[in-house]
C-alpha cells in the first residue's frame, strides 16, 4: 500500500457527542461474557469467508490424499480391502476428520497470528474471563473447521459412500465434537507457541503424528503390538472411529484388547478430551503475554 | 472526583536480574494529559502494561481509576481504553466490526452497537469507510479507528502509548486535533508515551523516563524553566580546540555533540559578542536558543533522545558509565 498520506474524505473534526458512561447499560456478567463469546466465535466465521483461498487450501490435501494416496493404495492393498470396505471408501471418513484436524489446530494456532499482529491484546484487555475467551475461539475454530469438512462431503458419491438423514447428522455431531476438542487441543499448543515460524515444527510433531495414528489412513486393528499402544493413547483416535462407523456401519470398528470399542466410549473419550484441555488452554491463555 | 486517575507508588517490574521499572512513583489528575517521555527499553511500554492489567508488577502498587490493577482488574479494564503502539486492529473484518467486536466485548448489548459507533466513526472522518475491510485503510486511517475504538466504552482514562508512531506529519497533526478536541469535550484523563519533543510539549505534565527510572517529573514550561539557561550552538572549523579556548577565556564548558559544540550560558544574545572577540578558531554558524524538551532531556539524562535510542540494546551498564562520566 502506497505510504503517501491521502486526505481520505477526511474534514475538519466535527463536534460530535460521544455517549457518556452512564448511558452504557450493565447487564449481568453472565449475560454479558456469553455474548462476547458469540463475537469471539462470530470473528473466525466472518474471517472464514472473507478468506476463500483458505478452504480452498483446506481441502487441496485431503482430495490429494483421497485420489491419489487413495487409488494408489487401494491397488496395493487389493480386493480385500480395508477392515472389511473398499480402501477408498475406508479413506474417506478419514480425510473428513483429516481436514477438520488441520483446520481445527490451524484456526487455534492463528492464536500467534493474532499475538503478533496485536489483536490478541485487544481480547485480553478486555473486561471478560479468560474462560469466555477461549471457549469462544474454540467453537469458532471448530465450526471452521466443521465447515471444511462438509465442503468434502460432495465427494462422498465418488467412492461410492452414500448418507442417510440420521447418518449425516451422526457424522455432524462426532465432526463438531472432533472439531472442539481438537481446537482446544491447537489453543494449548498455541498458548506454548511464541512465533508463527515454530508452525512447521508443530505440523512435523503433533498434526502429522495425531493424523498417521488415528486410524484415519489405515485400519488399527492388526498393527504390531507397540503401534497398536500409540495409536490407543492418540484422543483423536475415537473421533475418527465414530465418524466412520457411523457412515460406513459395515467397515470393522476399533478394538482395545480384543473387544470393540463402543460409540458411547468413543463420544465419552472425544468429549473428556476436548473438556481437558479446554482448562488446560483457560489456565494458559493469560499467561501469553 | 479529586482522587487520583492513576496512582503508582514504588512501582517495581524486574526480568531476571533487569530492572525493567525500577521504584516509580506518580500521579495523574482526573483530566489531565500526562506524558512519559524516553527512548525505546526506557520502561514506558512495561509501565503501561503493568498499568493496563497485562503484566503483572514485581513490587510497589498501581491504582488506575481507583481500582488496584493487582486485585482489580476487571474493574481497571472495564475503565481504561488503550491505544497501542502497534497496530491491533482485525485486518479482515470491517472498520464497523472492528468496532462492533469491541463494543461487545465491553459489554454494550448488540441492539445498542450502532448507535455508539455512529458518533465515532463521524468523529474520527470514517463513515463512509466503515463497511470496508481494515486492510484496505492508510497507516493514518487505522490509527483514527483505533483511537475512535478506545473510545468506545467512554473509559475514564485512555492510554495512547506512541499514538503517532510511523505516521507522517500530517497524520499525527490530525491525530492530535482528536485528541485536543477530545480532552475539551470529555475531560477523559490520558496517559500518552511518545518520544517526539513537540508531543511532549502539548502534555500538562510530562515525567521523563529513563533506564526504568523517573529523572524528572513537571510540567513542560517548569522542566524548561529548571534549566535556566540559553543554550548557544556554534560549529568551527576546530570545535575541540575551540571548546578548550572557551573553558580557558570565557570560564564556560560546552559538550561536543553531532550539530556542533554545545554551550549552557544565561544570557545568549549577550554571550555571542563576547565570544567573536575572544575565539581564535573560525566560527562557521552560531545558533541561539531557548532550551527546549531536548535540552532537559539531555540535562537529565546526558544523552540525546536520538543517542538513547541508538543504545538501546547495550542498555544495563555502558549509558550509565556514560551519564557518570559527564556528571564528573
Amino acid at each position: 500500500m502506497a505510504k503517501t498520506f491521502i486526505p481520505d474524505s477526511n474534514p475538519d473534526p466535527v463536534a460530535v457527542p460521544t455517549p457518556s458512561l452512564s448511558t452504557m447499560h450493565h447487564e449481568g456478567p453472565l449475560l454479558r461474557n456469553f455474548r462476547a463469546m458469540l463475537m469471539v466465535w462470530r470473528r473466525d466465521i466472518i474471517r472464514l469467508f472473507r478468506m476463500p483461498t483458505r478452504i480452498i487450501t483446506g481441502i487441496a490435501q485431503p482430495i490429494l490424499f483421497l485420489f491419489v494416496l487413495g487409488a494408489g493404495l487401494e491397488s496395493a492393498v487389493g480386493a480385500n480391502g480395508a477392515a472389511g470396505v473398499d480402501y477408498q471408501q475406508y479413506l474417506f471418513p478419514g480425510i473428513l476428520a483429516m481436514s477438520v484436524l488441520t483446520s481445527a489446530l490451524f484456526s487455534a494456532i492463528a492464536i500467534v497470528w493474532d499475538r503478533e499482529f496485536g489483536f490478541l491484546r485487544e481480547m485480553l484487555v478486555a473486561p471478560v474471563r479468560r474462560s469466555t475467551l477461549v471457549l469462544g475461539k474454540a467453537l469458532g475454530g471448530g465450526s471452521v473447521s466443521v465447515i471444511q469438512g462438509l465442503v468434502l462431503v460432495v465427494l462422498a458419491p465418488i467412492v461410492g459412500v452414500s448418507f442417510t438423514v440420521a447418518s449425516f447428522f451422526e457424522m455432524l455431531f462426532f465432526l463438531l465434537l472432533l472439531a472442539f476438542s481438537l481446537t482446544a487441543f491447537g489453543i494449548v499448543v498455541a498458548s506454548r507457541m511464541q512465533r508463527m515460524e515454530s508452525f512447521q515444527m508443530v505440523m512435523a510433531l503433533v498434526l502429522q503424528p495425531m493424523l498417521f495414528l488415528s486410524g484415519a489412513i489405515f485400519p488399527l486393528n492388526a498393527l504390531p503390538k507397540w503401534l497398536a499402544v500409540i495409536t490407543r493413547l492418540n484422543p483423536a483416535t475415537y473421533g475418527v472411529d465414530a465418524i466412520r462407523r457411523v457412515i460406513l456401519p459395515q467397515a470393522a470398528p476399533l478394538e482395545i484388547l480384543g473387544s470393540v470399542v463402543p460409540l458411547w466410549f468413543d463420544a465419552l473419550v472425544t468429549l473428556g478430551f476436548g473438556v481437558a484441555m479446554l482448562a488446560l488452554a483457560v489456565k494458559l491463555f493469560g499467561k501469553t503475554e | 472526583m479529586s482522587s487520583p486517575a492513576v496512582e503508582v507508588e514504588s512501582l517495581f517490574k524486574t526480568f531476571g536480574d533487569f530492572h525493567a521499572v525500577n521504584d516509580v512513583s506518580f500521579s495523574v489528575a482526573p483530566g489531565e494529559l500526562f506524558g512519559f517521555l524516553g527512548p525505546n527499553g526506557a520502561g514506558k511500554t512495561t509501565t503501561i502494561s503493568i498499568l493496563c492489567t497485562l503484566l503483572q508488577l514485581s513490587a510497589g502498587s498501581a491504582r488506575v481509576a481507583g481500582f488496584d490493577v493487582a486485585t482489580q482488574p476487571n474493574q481497571v479494564r472495564s475503565n481504561i481504553g488503550l491505544v497501542f503502539q502497534e497496530i491491533t486492529l482485525d485486518d479482515y473484518l470491517t472498520g464497523a466490526e472492528n468496532l462492533k467486536f469491541h463494543a461487545v466485548l465491553y459489554g454494550c448489548p448488540p441492539s445498542q452497537v450502532k448507535e455508539r459507533t455512529a458518533p465515532l466513526l463521524e468523529m474520527v472522518g470514517l463513515t463512509d469507510r466503515a463497511d470496508q475491510q481494515v486492510r484496505f485503510y492508510s497507516g493514518g486511517m487505522k490509527r483514527r479507528l483505533e483511537i475512535a475504538r478506545g473510545l468506545l466504552h467512554a473509559p475514564r482514562v485512555l492510554f495512547l502509548d506512541e499514538p503517532t508512531i510511523g505516521l507522517d506529519p500530517q497524520t499525527r497533526l490530525h491525530i492530535w486535533d482528536y485528541v485536543d478536541q477530545l480532552r475539551q469535550r470529555e475531560a477523559t484523563t490520558m496517559f500518552l508515551t511518545t518520544h517526539y519533543m513537540d508531543e511532549a510539549e502539548r502534555c500538562d505534565r510530562i515525567a521523563i523516563i529513563d533506564q526504568g527510572r523517573i529523572v524528572a517529573i513537571d510540567t513542560p514550561d517548569a522542566l524548561k524553566a529548571s534549566i535556566g539557561t540559553d543554550v548557544v550552538t556554534i560549529q568551527t572549523s576546530d570545535d575541540a580546540a575551540a571548546r578548550e579556548q572557551i573553558i580557558q577565556v570565557l570560564g564556560v564548558t560546552g559538550d561536543l555533540t553531532d550539530d556542533g559544540l554545545r554551550l549552557k550560558v544565561t544570557d545568549g544574545e549577550a554571550f555571542v559578542p563576547r565570544l567573536f572577540d575572544r575565539l581564535d578558531t573560525g566560527v562557521r554558524n552560531v545558533n541561539v536558543r531557548r532550551p527546549s524538551l531536548d535540552d532537559v532531556f539531555i540535562e537529565y539524562t546526558g544523552r540525546d533522545i536520538r543517542d538513547a535510542e541508538a543504545s538501546t540494546n547495550d542498555k544495563f551498564r555502558s549509558t550509565a558509565m556514560a551519564r557518570g562520566l559527564r556528571k564528573s
